[in-house]
């Protein structure tokens, strides 16, 4: 097997070394199209869909389930579809037309497990090295040396891998991949189990060795901190299919269908039209569709691509609406809406309050904000709401 | 009170060879237990597992009649040796392994099922082969079911009796072994040399086991926690 993958990796990446400190061309693209049968908990659901990842990070996101493992293991080979095709550039990994079907060792397909899966009973350098077989003791040396120092833990060299601590094992892990020089990347969750800080300067790492190595980098998150960390292109999994892509801040912050925003966590979905738009501001106002026979509740909201009176909808997080007890003055936020609390419900530490200001809301707050407002079924309350809250989707 | 050491030399020599036998053989059919994925397995696990409940007249009488000059085998034999494989050391070795096989292949493929997926994974993406995922990473997180197998076939071994009875008989330097020279001199009324003979090898099996146990623990605590 070592000849094979020397002479595929020569003739496909040429001899790229992790010491090397210029820009490398960019890679091959990675593009699938797919379908894939899945079982889970009972109720079958299929795996169905189809992109293309440039060279950079694209982010895989979307709730547990939604068959983002599965789709990295189709690619490693880990897992085979029932149809389709995936290829690096012109370079076929799987093909159900032609039968083709690259073993998972010959596919120069980098993973980062969300368990890691170091070798527990070999020191860090042998877990370095051990995609490099097919080379010679030298050179596996220098390759493996460079990598643990470009990941800051040349210092653990000679330690088991049982040995070290959470955060080393993640870089050990990001090392032991990226030294093989894959034509493609792809990180499940790695970074799920560290602390923010430590997870910061890992991102940053691997950043720069992306901007040396410009391979398509499928990484998998659930977390909408690191989608944005990290994001220059996100695509949303839901059950098996794509309901979104595009740039973080498309996709996470206008999303275009509601089950993304279901994703997204919006616990307040509206029907809403149009009143007046407000380019050289960046805003627009629109109007709630009320239910009762209360007057029109406005907000103002970013701008989008649309006309006066075009039917929208929007979404706002419960955790992003304030409540006050009394008509708030001075402040940056433009909307401040009167309305009257209509229950109270704790729920673990948080409390959701429901207030009706001609449409009901839901509202989170703290428990010690419950306390100190005194806050009651009843009792008359302003909701306050920041322009940037406001999250339109197409009706 | 005389002690038969060649008899105790000669089952040594057994379950060596015997052990040492089973670890290779042991190895691709423990593997292909804990890893195939063919519908039909359970029937070789079946097979495997026969010689535990089987009784070793049973397994020995079907093992002299396949080694006996009308069977295939025994004729391959002797058309390839000259003379009948059983009542030799030769056979008394292929019985053996047969009849071990279990308390070897079950310890090796149980420690082999144990080791994580994602491991054996990791290896496959980092551009391992099958054999070279088996050699770095499975062999070495299974050492303490290999040591576990390896000491139960060994152990197993040097205390057998019925199938070497019934497929090496009891010719002294050949197919004697300490069971058998026990159970003659019990038949001869020779209690004192039977008790004598039967503490050496209880001596024996105890002391190789409590080695093993003491390695094992040690092993365990540098192998997986599975």
């Amino acid at each position: 097997m070592s000849d094979a993958r020397t002479i595929e990796s020569g003739a496909v990446a040429g001899p790229a070394s992790v010491t090397s400190q210029n820009s490398q061309p960019d890679g091959a693209p990675l593009a699938a199209r797919l379908r894939k049968r899945m079982a889970r908990q009972g109720h079958e659901f299929a795996l169905e869909l189809e992109f293309k990842a440039a060279p950079g990070f694209t982010i895989l996101f979307g709730a547990s389930g939604a068959g983002k493992t599965t789709l990295l293991d189709c690619v490693a080979g880990l897992a085979k579809p029932d149809w389709g095709r995936i290829a690096i550039g012109e370079r076929i990994l799987f093909d159900s037309s032609q039968g083709a079907d690259v073993a998972v060792a010959k596919r120069r397909v980098g993973y980062v497990f969300q368990d890691l899966a170091l070798f527990p009973h070999l020191t860090v350098e042998q877990n370095a090295q051990y995609g490099l077989a097919h080379l010679a003791q030298a050179e596996r040396r220098e390759r493996s040396s460079a990598i643990l120092q470009a990941f800051r833990i040349a210092h653990l060299a000679r330690r088991r891998a049982r040995e070290i601590s959470g955060g080393e094992s993640q870089r050990v892990a990001l090392a032991r991949t990226l030294v093989t020089d894959p034509a493609v990347l792809l990180l499940d969750e790695p970074l799920a189990a560290l602390d923010a800080p430590t997870k910061a300067k890992i991102i940053d790492d691997l950043r720069e060795w992306n901007r040396t190595h410009r391979i398509p980098i499928l990484y998998v998150t659930h977390s909408r901190e690191e989608v944005f960390a990290l994001g220059e292109r996100v695509i949303v999994l839901d059950a098996g299919r794509i309901v979104a892509e595009g740039t973080p801040h498309e996709v996470m912050n206008a999303p275009r269908q509601e089950t993304v925003a279901q994703l997204a966590g919006f616990e307040n979905i509206f029907d809403a039209t149009v009143e007046a738009v407000h380019p050289e501001r960046g805003t627009m106002i629109c109007q709630l569709a009320t239910t009762g026979h209360a007057g029109p509740v406005l907000l103002e909201t970013p701008l989008v691509r649309a006309g006066v009176e075009s039917a929208l909808r929007v979404g706002i997080r419960a955790g992003d609406i304030l409540l006050a007890t009394s008509l708030p003055q001075g402040l940056s936020a433009r909307n401040v809406i009167p309305g009257r609390i209509v229950s109270l419900e704790q729920r673990d530490v948080i409390v959701s309050a429901r207030v009706n200001c001609g449409v009901e809301m839901e509202v989170h707050l703290t428990l010690a904000a419950r306390d100190s407002l005194q806050l009651q079924p009843g009792r008359e309350v302003w909701l306050v709401i920041k322009t940037h809250s406001c999250h339109l989707m197409r009706r | 009170m005389t002690i038969d050491w060649q008899a105790f030399w000669l089952t040594l020599q057994l379950a060596v060879t015997v052990s040492a036998i089973l670890l290779l053989v042991g190895l691709p059919v423990a593997y292909w237990i804990a890893f195939s994925g063919w519908r039909w397995k359970f029937l070789v696990e079946a097979v495997v597992a026969l010689p535990i409940v089987l009784p070793p007249t049973v397994l020995g009488f079907y093992v002299l009649v396949a080694l006996g000059a009308r069977s295939p085998l025994g004729r391959w034999w002797i058309a390839l040796t000259g003379h009948t494989l059983a009542f030799t050391f030769s056979g008394l070795v292929i019985g053996s392994i047969l009849y071990s096989l279990p308390f070897a292949v079950q310890p090796f493929a149980a420690s082999f099922a144990g080791v994580d997926r994602k491991v054996m994974a990791a290896s496959a993406t980092l551009g391992a082969s099958p054999l070279r995922t088996f050699f770095r990473v499975i062999v070495p997180l299974s050492i303490p079911g290999l040591i576990t197998g390896t000491a139960l076939s060994f152990a197993h071994t040097m205390g057998e009796f019925g199938v070497v009875l019934m497929v090496g008989g009891n010719i002294p330097g050949v197919t004697r072994t300490v069971s058998i020279d026990i159970y003659d001199r019990v038949q001869a009324s020779d209690y004192a040399g039977a008790n004598g003979t039967a503490l050496v090898l209880l001596a024996f099996c105890f002391v190789v086991l409590v080695i093993v146990y003491s390695l094992n623990r040690k092993a365990w605590a540098v192998g997986p926690a599975k």
